[in-house]
């Protein structure tokens, strides 16, 4: 195929580029903008100090963060152990349950959202960080399950036998062989995970309770009062944290590409 | 002479995957310090043979012993045999120390004693220096070298080798071969081998058994099943073989005339009934033609072809069943030339029968 590198499709790709990140390049630029309004009165970290003040905001971070490690670790336990289990047996209706585990990742968030408010009314759990940590446990679940699984799926069943007839039980080989040849695949689902949980608004506003506003939540509400350059600083520090993160997975996952 | 107790029993093991028969109740005993190879095609079941050896299968039916005491139901891990894994099976995550040390770390072996045996297992297998790398950083004959050390790591007294030299190319495959076997006869350890290379097979074995359709068609010294095939199958899986068929027209003392077609016999030693239907072997190599009958052979055919193998010369000749002879020549030019009528003759005593039954 004849590779067609002219600038017409250099000037696409810019334009995809900036139609993508525009939005968030205003949001970053305003973030430093000395001024309440609009217009662009100079460079200030002003409304970053403001921000690192808001003891509401601080606490709404510290309540999405333990929220997101809480039921990521949770989610890694459930779905790999699942992904396990199901990559050990052979049973009917095996790819049934497999298909149905997944779901929670396609349903509209909506009616997950609708579905544990009646769920935890139903059963009198009070709303809070309890109730918050099991709805996001669920749909962070297929997550880690998903990437588990496939990793299995390219597994050598020899390395575990190999282990076996080296003189290691069913779990010791497991420990000592299968688990750190699928720990990338739970840390990468697991990075996943945890941006679903940070971000999440939809079914955070169905389960929260009065004490357990999360980062996103208290964004949405900020923004009733209108786009505050302190939102834009939030945002800003947010991205900061994803695109680290993204930038911790490409180097691990090059090294790893570099140590085979 | 009394024998010596064997390292390996099987006793009639039948396996079978989704009701497909993979082993068809074999049975086989080894001895200590022998070199026991499993020949045959792929799907034969020498595969499943091994593993069930190996305690990564049991059987459906069956018993296995190790030195005469049952281990049909033991895991792997409980039996005192190891196996060099078809595609090596080191562990990615770990370098070549740890690889090998892993048996040792879990039998809990001091540190400082199981730093010193990965050294000598290194040096046994010549890769000293090569601890530090990753198994992705080396090559195949480097890795199966690794891939042997680990599984000699705990001195097992039975060693199983599932094709091991498959991923390497031909060069490295003989050079492997020769090592291999040294290897073997200086450790003294009991080998099981896997292999589809007839080659291979003859050249390394004190002892072949040719496998197809999951029972063992001949258990035997590589001599003995090169020269004195029992089943048609050994015969014509290994080496260029010529399968005669014909009926026995009499029968003599310690020997029968057997009629290929009419007007066409040959001499067969043995104890035959006459009727009797019998299909013979003979060795390409071991047939020569000339244009008159001699030993009393008075087999005819005619000459269809001759074609330069490179080192042997190909001759094919047609008998007047239809039935074509393969026999390969030392001589790169024949006397005689395509279309020749000849007759075939051999040594008797070359003749393997690999059938009998009665005539219909």
């Amino acid at each position: 195929m004849k590779r067609t590198n002219t600038w017409r499709s250099k000037l696409f790709v810019l334009l995809v580029l900036l139609f993508n990140y525009l939005p968030i390049i205003v949001v970053v630029v305003y973030s430093f903008n000395a001024s309440k309004y609009g217009n662009w009165e100079g460079f200030s970290l002003e409304w970053y100090e403001k921000l690192f003040r808001n003891t509401q905001i601080m606490r709404s971070l510290k309540n999405s963060l333990f929220l997101a490690v809480s039921s990521c670790a949770l989610s890694i336990l459930i779905g790999t152990a699942g992904a396990v289990g199901m990559a050990k047996s052979r049973f009917r209706a095996q790819n049934l349950l497999e298909n149905v585990s997944l779901i929670p990742m396609m349903l509209p968030e909506i009616i997950l959202g609708m579905a544990y408010l009646s769920f935890f009314s139903i059963l009198q759990v009070p709303f809070g960080m309890v109730t918050l940590i099991i709805a996001h446990t669920t749909f962070c679940v297929p997550y880690i399950f998903i990437n588990v699984q496939s990793r299995l799926v390219g597994l050598d069943p020899a390395y575990v036998e190999a282990a076996r007839d080296l003189g290691a039980t069913q779990t010791r080989a497991f420990y000592d062989v299968t688990l750190p040849l699928i720990t990338p695949a739970i840390i990468s689902g697991a990075l996943l995970a945890f941006a679903m949980s940070m971000d999440d608004v939809v079914i955070s506003f169905f389960v929260t309770g009065t004490t357990s506003n999360t980062l996103p939540l208290q964004v949405y509400s900020m923004l009733k009062m209108g786009v505050t350059p302190e939102v834009n600083a939030l945002c800003t520090l947010m991205l900061l944290v994803v695109f680290g993160a993204i930038g911790v997975f490409y180097l691990l996952s090059s090294l790893r590409r570099k140590a085979r | 002479m009394q024998m010596a107790q064997p390292i390996l029993t099987l006793e009639n093991i039948h396996k079978s995957f989704d009701g497909t028969k993979v082993l068809d109740g074999i049975s086989l005993s080894v001895l200590p310090g022998q070199f026991l190879t499993l020949l045959g095609p792929s799907g034969c079941g020498k595969t499943t043979t091994l593993r069930i050896i190996a305690g990564l299968e049991t059987p459906d039916e069956g018993r296995v012993l190790l030195n005469g005491a049952e281990v049909t139901k033991l895991p792997p891990e409980k039996r005192a045999v190891n196996t060099v894994f078809q595609n090596y099976a080191l562990f990615p995550h770990m370098n070549v120390l740890k690889n090998i040390a892993y048996p040792m770390k879990l039998r809990r072996v001091k540190k400082e004693d199981a730093a010193r045996r990965v050294e000598e297992l290194l040096s046994v297998v010549q890769l000293e220096g090569f601890g530090k790398r990753m198994p992705s950083q080396l090559s195949g004959g480097q890795r199966q070298r690794v891939a042997i050390a680990r599984a000699l790591a705990c001195d097992p007294q039975l060693l199983l080798l599932d094709e091991p030299l498959g991923a390497l190319d031909l060069q490295l495959r003989r050079q492997m071969q020769g090592e291999l076997k040294a290897l073997q006869k200086k450790l003294g350890i009991t080998f099981i081998y896997i292999t589809h290379d007839q080659e291979e097979a003859l050249n390394m074995s004190d002892l072949i058994a040719v496998m197809n359709g999951g029972h063992f068609e001949q258990i035997g010294a590589p001599e003995e099943i090169y020269e004195h095939p029992t089943t048609r199958f050994a015969a014509q899986f290994i080496g260029q073989s010529n399968i005669i068929e014909g009926v026995v027209a009499s029968a003599g003392q310690g020997s029968a005339l057997v009629e290929v077609c009419p007007g066409n016999a040959m001499v067969v030693p043995g104890a035959f009934q006459a009727g009797e239907r019998i299909a013979l072997s003979v060795r390409a190599e071991r047939i020569d033609y000339a244009d008159k009958a001699e030993y009393g052979f008075t087999l005819a055919g005619v000459i269809k072809m001759h074609s330069y193998i490179g080192g042997v010369l190909r001759t094919t000749i047609e008998l007047p069943t239809g039935q074509e002879l393969l026999i390969t020549g030392a001589n790169p030019v024949s006397k005689y030339p395509a279309g020749c009528r000849v007759f075939v003759f051999w040594d008797p005593a070359v003749a393997a029968v690999v059938e009998r039954g009665k005539a219909e």
